[in-house]
């Protein structure tokens, strides 16, 4: 009789599920099968359906097409050194903030450091170009010492350097949070343990401090892994111009100018799709080596 | 714990001093710069004379962002978002969350729907497809266009469908025995003792819809209806738009320096608002996180 009773509910669990599974049909689901696009040639006035096919050629131009390795490299330079620098500085910033005794202080600095993740690229656009202008701080400061200025948005030697240091700039205070997290994990017996034998700071850091956070960075560089194709669509897009396209130009601003503004939605479609297909089993290859290594499901 | 100061010790302290302030000062500094543009005179402000404090303090650019309709109707649009993206992300966060933290043998289908959650979570049809889905719906340039595509923050609910894991089953069946329907259940006992997770799942969708700017530059063609974002980002188009570098020295004297950074200072106000409430919830939102699945 109980039992009947939970089961019949099961009715009721699936309406729950409904309206979300309706969104997800439309906005996820649909444009999956959109992706038949990179195997036509797409003309919006005849839509998916009486378009023509066209097999591979979309993918073999992209073989052939010099932009496409342009693309490759900048995408993956400029997700390598976020990941590098953007695991790096926090977890320095956190060990250095675990040094600190005074409340106050560290809940100052953390309030401080935490802001710039929370706003958006158009307003950190906003605060690079003038950071970086012609006459702006960062070229004062050169010229105070006798350095020609820069144009940093300008230059195909500089674009990148400016990206990933503005994308540290605008996440390290918040990344640093699951590290901080993991620094009051450790026990603080260890800590004492180890100045009894006599253990100065350095050496506790090395011997401590860094072995607690270890399965912490190995979990945080297990997720990243599968973002090595997303080098931040909404920065770039906010800070690039023509000249610093050889340099700056990732895949999914690339698609985004030819393929929307282009209007080469078959062809961007196809790089859309290899970018998807590898960043997916990235994702899965991330999830594997996480449980294997921390033990710890990410999806 | 005692502690012998040595020269040592306090020569790191100095170190670790010295970094964590310069560290600080990096995020501070450019902000308190817009700040100090905003109030400065204009002409100093174009002659890059405005450091940290600014110069000739006056409010001249706020009364001319007063007049400005446009602003202003971004900024509207960007608030009828941010509640009705953030109502509907929450809506369906908590109408998913609840069958999903179900078992199989409460809810036999329960891994089919989580495992295409999954994969809609990791895989995408990109941005194209999406594009033509939402321009064949008769979206474009409709606040819905903003607000549909991404209606299921499946992230979310899979943070709170393990919360709701963590909530004893004999809740639960109490008031099954009442004859409590599911929905009042997931309402009257779920929702209630959730609060501080879904605070965190929500300021995180305000945050999130209020800073978005490139939905508002894919899906609206005409620039009055950008929301606020997408209306600072195209402030600073002509910086994207160069394809000489001459161009980039001749802009800076060109753009109304200190009425734009009205305008972003003003664009950041509502995220200082609920910035108190994020830093409460943020760490809890990282630890809900946590559970495993």
């Amino acid at each position: 009789m109980w039992k009947r009773k939970y089961r019949s509910g099961q009715l009721g669990y699936h309406l729950m599920m409904a309206p979300g599974m309706i969104f997800l049909i439309i906005f996820s689901f649909v444009p999956m099968f959109g992706i038949v696009m990179a195997f036509q040639d797409y003309v919006p006035a005849k839509g998916i359906l009486g378009s023509q096919w066209v097999g591979l050629t979309n993918f073999e131009y992209m073989l052939q097409i010099p932009d496409s390795w342009n693309i490759l490299r900048n995408t993956v330079l400029i997700a390598l050194g976020k990941i590098i620098f953007g695991t790096i500085v926090p977890i320095v910033f956190a060990l250095l903030l675990n040094e600190i005794r005074l409340k106050w202080a560290k809940r100052s600095i953390q309030t401080i450091v935490y802001l710039p993740n929370f706003l958006s690229w158009a307003v950190v656009a906003a605060i690079v170009i003038n950071v970086f202008d012609y006459h702006g701080p960062i070229n004062s400061f050169l010229q105070a010492f006798g350095h020609q200025p820069i144009m940093f948005l300008a230059s195909n030697d500089w674009f990148r350097t400016v990206i990933i240091g503005s994308d540290v700039w605008k996440n390290f205070g918040y990344g640093a949070i699951v590290y901080l997290a993991a620094l009051t994990g450790i026990d603080p017996g260890l800590y004492e343990a180890s100045s009894i034998d006599g253990a100065n700071r350095f050496q506790q850091l090395l011997h401590v401090t860094f072995p607690g956070i270890l399965p912490t960075i190995m979990l945080i560089s297990a997720l990243n892994l599968g973002n090595i194709l997303n080098a931040g669509f909404d920065q770039i897009y906010a800070l690039y111009n023509p000249i610093v396209y050889e340099t700056g130009d990732v895949i999914d601003t690339y698609v985004y100018r030819v393929g929307l503004l282009g209007q080469q939605y078959s062809f961007a479609t196809a790089i859309g799709l290899l970018k998807s297909v590898v960043s997916f089993t990235l994702l899965i290859a991330a999830n594997k080596l996480s449980i294997k290594f921390a033990n710890l499901r990410i999806f | 714990m005692i502690k012998s100061k040595t020269f040592g010790s306090y020569l790191s302290d100095i170190i670790i001093w010295t970094v964590l302030l310069l560290l600080t000062a990096l995020c501070f500094l450019p902000l308190m710069n817009m700040v100090s543009v905003s109030f400065s005179d204009s002409t100093a402000a174009q002659a890059n004379q405005v450091g940290l404090l600014p110069v000739n303090v006056n409010f001249n650019s706020y009364r001319l962002l007063l007049e400005d309709a446009q602003f202003w109707r971004s900024f509207m649009i960007s608030v009828e978002r941010v509640v009705l993206g953030t109502a509907l992300n929450l809506l369906l966060t908590v109408l998913m969350a609840y069958p999903l933290s179900k078992n199989t043998k409460q809810f036999g289908a329960r891994n089919i729907y989580m495992n295409v959650m999954i994969f809609a979570m990791l895989f995408s049809g990109g941005m194209i497809p999406l594009f033509i889905v939402v321009k064949s719906l008769g979206l474009m340039d409709t606040i819905w266009s903003l607000i549909l595509p991404g209606a299921v923050p499946i992230f979310n609910v899979i943070l709170l469908m393990n919360f709701f894991k963590s909530i004893p089953d004999s809740l639960e069946e109490a008031a099954i025995m009442d004859g409590a329907s599911k929905l009042k259940i997931l309402f009257k006992i779920y929702l209630p003792i959730s609060l501080p997770a879904l605070a965190t799942i929500g300021l995180f969708s305000i945050v999130g819809h209020w800073n978005d700017y490139f939905s508002g530059l894919l899906y609206m063609n005409s620039s009055a209806n950008f929301p606020l974002q997408t209306y600072i980002q195209q402030l600073n188009v002509d910086v994207t738009k160069i394809t000489d570098p001459s161009q980039l020295k001749a802009i800076a004297s060109v753009s109304n320096k200190t009425l734009n950074a009205a305008k972003i200072v003003v664009s950041i106000i509502p995220v200082l608002l609920i910035y108190p409430f994020l830093q409460k919830y943020f760490t809890s939102g990282l630890v809900i996180g946590s559970v495993k699945e």
